[in-house]
């Protein structure tokens, strides 16, 4: 318990959904929180983990008004106008500011995904319920994305 | 002691606050980041995360829309 009241304050974010403005959200709330002195992990699993795949974290769909691509390619359009960064570039400074990526195994399983068909060099660690509960138990904000 | 310039115009959330906090990790006890920007949330956020980090903050000058943040490592 001492060791666990000295950790520095922490998120610990469930990214479940694989939508493209989703994982914005997961990784504008993960930097944020870096960025303002807290530790950070984000647990991606079922279409959350699609995500992880090599060139797989832009690819996401718009949760709404996806309009078989057209309205992404919209919201693409804007988000370029207003300057908003690329996912890579976020997941670039999650990871350069110190936050922690788990992958689900019970997914990778469930949808026959191997470890070398993912971004291994991001993934901090391979992890199932105990993992994310260990990581959620101190920590002071969780969402589920 | 350093001035480490951190320029953000033109930048959106979360990246103002972002790119400080890299240039606070890379500066050394002391030195002086100096952040400016033009993104309205950010002049507002970016001390409150200098107050997190138990850092000073040395002034915010400037509108809304282009300010300059001095911070002391």
């Amino acid at each position: 318990m001492s060791n666990e009241s000295q950790r520095p304050e922490r998120v610990t974010i469930i990214l479940h959904s694989g939508d493209m403005d989703k994982v914005y959200s997961a990784l504008i709330i993960g930097t944020g929180a870096l960025a303002m002195g807290m530790e950070a992990s984000i647990f991606f699993t079922f279409w959350g983990l699609q995500r992880l795949k090599k060139s797989g974290l832009e690819k996401g769909p718009l949760s709404k008004m996806h309009f078989l691509g057209l309205g992404k390619w919209m919201v693409r359009q804007r988000m370029k106008k207003a300057n908003v960064a690329t996912l890579e570039r976020l997941m670039r400074d999650f990871k350069e500011l110190g936050g922690k990526v788990i992958a689900c195994e019970m997914t990778m399983e469930i949808m026959g995904i191997r470890r070398e068909d993912l971004r291994e060099d991001w993934i901090d660690a391979y992890g199932a319920v105990g993992t994310y509960i260990q990581e959620a138990r101190g920590a002071q904000i969780t969402l589920f994305i | 002691m350093a001035e480490i310039l951190v320029d953000c115009r033109g930048e959106t959330c979360p990246v103002p606050l972002v790119e400080t906090r890299k240039a606070i990790r890379q500066a050394q006890p002391g030195d002086i980041i100096v952040v400016v920007g033009t993104h309205p949330a950010s002049r507002e956020e970016i001390p409150m995360a200098v107050r997190a980090l138990g850092l000073e903050l040395l002034s915010v000058e400037g509108t809304e829309t282009d300010w300059t943040i001095r911070i002391r490592r």
